[in-house]
């Protein structure tokens, strides 16, 4: 998959099931960047896209994950560019370091294991500052980032008009992600 | 000259939040000490303070990803004794059993299911490749789908009392905000007759697993302790209330029928400047012969019976196969974490089946109070929660034991038991990493509220010698 612009639509197809998984601790600072882009989202109500936010990716999103055609991770980001980074996202053969919290890529491979579901997937980390501590307000850099990816994320979801990829009227408000392929 | 070496171990996989195990030798190359060293941010009782009374049982959910209900269903109980509250209406109390009863139930099957099965299954020494969730998702996929749905159903108990999965509201000062409606009772109670087959069969699991290895369990990270929990006031199970009770590795009562606001009259936090972590102990006792363990193995070893028949049956087999005495394996933490698991889900059913939770008086207010403690037995042991609230209703302090404090030390001997056995030289195998892991995972701790976001969590091994110097180094990338 490869993502072109931020005005291109990442919908195949305007009845394609999207899920939009965001997680993250809304009382850890930065941490909560995933939680409020969902908040965000939601309200939004864009059809056909489904919005969920949860503490910790856990096994049960696999099977919440097999039933979309194509997801969205959302998280925040400590490392990566700013405002975000969209890339694409496989299966991960093996998991991370705490099965209290799986990676994505490992509960698109449960997905995958469980219940043959081979969804396309993107990971969208915004990239946050502040993360020691207790709290539930953004750093002002991260709510600038929420802002762009928000902004972007609502674009790329806009269903296409046709069935075929389109990159017609999805406006952005963001600056241009950085993007890999 | 110092010749001792330290064999450093960070962070463990599996384990949530940051963990680091050195293992320190004497001169002659033997295992001297063992410790897990604990990165925990102290910082939620600052987070606490200020803040309006009624908001801590949402709040405190904040601090954990792991076990939320169980913070806000403590902070709910003590709160209750704030706003005066010694006992809330029936369908209040009822409701919160229930949703306490889901968290065990997922957090539980969550942690038997896709945490400790790789090693049960597959061995200690098998490849970490397959020795995972997607190893078990492979070979055992109708066990994988098993856990998914047992944490599923756990957490459409929570939702359906608590309003949501994650961070709900449900309880509040003084009682809840809701009960159950006709069809959520009948949407959940129809599910009973599947879990239950599941829930019995991972018993049958552990058990068989247990004693099937009856040997090895009672050499690996094995040791005699102290055990505390909650139980009721004529000795039976119970998660959500009770007084607290100690016995000793014999079994004999240490502590008995001791309410839990006198906690501080029975328990000291000591601090150790190489963690983090406090370390509970009995008073009575002192510091060196004081721990105690909690969690699933404490509250078999101090409760006199379960109330629910195929758990009291399975309880019965349990205290059997450990000698008459408290259980003394690490191991057997798995045994008891079913037997627990299918108890919550008779529980479940025995509240679905009672008309109270449909009820509609839902919340008390009684007499203003400035200082209160709530307890409960959270997935992994007792958890304390105290606060002590000014007249202009904001938290002044507050003080937190969580389960895996209590667990600090049983940790850091089951560690200290397995290096002895496993480390060779300064080397750090992928064998002794994987006993490490093995015994710490027993207690299934949650070291850290951590935060998760993308880009943490390596895993870094290192050799350290008597000046500091790292002598060996390892790393598992994601």
């Amino acid at each position: 998959m490869k993502i072109e612009t931020p005005q291109q639509s990442i919908r195949h197809a305007a009845d394609e099931r999207v899920l939009v998984l965001c997680w993250g601790n809304p009382g850890r600072l930065d941490d909560g960047l995933g939680p409020c882009l969902a908040d965000r989202l939601r309200a939004l109500a864009i059809p056909g896209v489904t919005v969920d936010s949860t503490y910790q990716l856990q096994v049960e999103h696999a099977d919440l994950v097999a039933q979309a055609d194509l997801v969205v991770f959302v998280d925040a980001s400590m490392t990566g560019p700013s405002p975000f980074l969209v890339q694409p996202l496989a299966p991960l053969g093996r998991p991370a370091f705490s099965t209290h919290a799986l990676e994505p890529g490992t509960v698109l491979a449960l997905a995958n294991e469980l219940y043959d579901a081979h969804p396309r997937a993107l990971l969208l980390g915004v990239r946050g500052y502040s993360f020691d501590g207790f709290g539930e307000k953004l750093s002002e850099r991260a709510e600038h980032n929420l802002e762009a990816a928000g902004a972007w994320l609502a674009a790329a979801l806009t269903p296409p008009t046709g069935n075929a990829t389109s990159s017609q009227g999805h406006p952005t408000a963001g600056p241009t992600p950085a993007h890999t392929t | 000259m110092n010749t001792t070496k330290r064999v450093v171990i960070e962070p463990l996989t599996r384990v949530e939040g940051h963990g680091k195990v050195t293992i320190k030798l004497d001169p002659a190359g033997e295992v001297e000490s063992a410790r897990l060293h604990v990165v925990e941010f102290r910082g939620f009782e600052r987070f606490i303070q200020g803040r309006p009374y009624w908001e801590i049982p949402v709040a405190v959910q904040r601090l954990c990803g792991i076990c939320p209900v169980s913070h806000h269903l403590a902070a709910a109980k003590a709160m209750d004794g704030i706003v005066g509250v010694d006992q809330v209406t029936p369908t209040a109390e009822k409701i919160r059993r229930l949703m306490h009863y889901g968290q065990i139930f997922q957090s539980h099957s969550l942690h038997f299911f896709h945490l400790s099965s790789p090693d049960l299954l597959f061995g200690f020494d098998s490849d970490p490749a397959r020795r995972n969730v997607l190893g078990v998702a492979g070979a055992y996929p109708e066990l994988a789908r098993q856990g998914i749905l047992m944490r599923k159903f756990g957490q459409e108990v929570i939702r359906a009392t608590a309003g949501k999965k994650v961070h709900g509201t449900g309880a509040i000062p003084g009682g809840v905000n809701r009960s159950l409606a006709t069809a959520e009772r009948q949407e959940l109670a129809a599910e009973i007759p599947q879990q239950k087959e599941w829930a019995r069969a991972a018993v049958g699991i552990a058990r068989d697993y247990t004693l099937d290895n009856l040997g090895f369990a009672a050499e690996f990270a094995a040791f005699p302790s102290n055990h505390l929990g909650l139980v009721r006031r004529d000795g039976t199970f119970d998660l959500y209330d009770g007084v607290l009770r100690a016995v000793s590795s014999a079994g004999e009562k240490i502590l008995d029928d001791v309410e839990v606001d006198r906690y501080a009259d029975v328990l000291i936090e000591e601090v150790k400047p190489w963690s983090y972590m406090k370390f509970p102990f009995l008073r009575e006792l002192g510091p060196e012969t004081g721990w105690y363990r909690v969690g699933p193995l404490a509250r078999l070893a101090v409760c006199d019976r379960i109330g629910t028949p195929e758990a009291e049956a399975a309880r019965v087999e349990f205290v059997e196969a450990m000698g008459g005495v408290p259980g003394t394996m690490s191991l057997a933490y798995h045994w008891a974490r079913m037997i627990e698991t299918l108890s919550a889900l008779e529980e479940i059913e025995r509240l679905l089946d009672d008309p109270d939770i449909e009820g509609d008086e839902l919340v008390l207010q009684g007499e203003r109070r400035n200082e209160a403690v709530g307890v409960i037995e959270a997935p992994r042991g007792t958890l304390f929660h105290h606060y002590v609230v000014a007249d202009d209703d904001t938290v002044m302090q507050a003080n937190l034991i969580v389960s895996t404090t209590s667990n600090n030390e049983p940790m850091n001997r089951a560690v200290e038991s397995v290096a002895r056995k496993y480390l060779s030289g300064t080397e750090i195998t992928e064998g002794l990493l994987n006993h490490v892991e093995v015994a710490i995972r027993a207690y299934d701790p949650c070291l850290s509220c951590a935060t998760h976001a993308l880009g943490k969590m390596p895993l870094v091994m290192e050799v350290h010698d008597a000046e500091g110097r790292i002598v060996g180094e390892g790393r598992r990338s994601a």
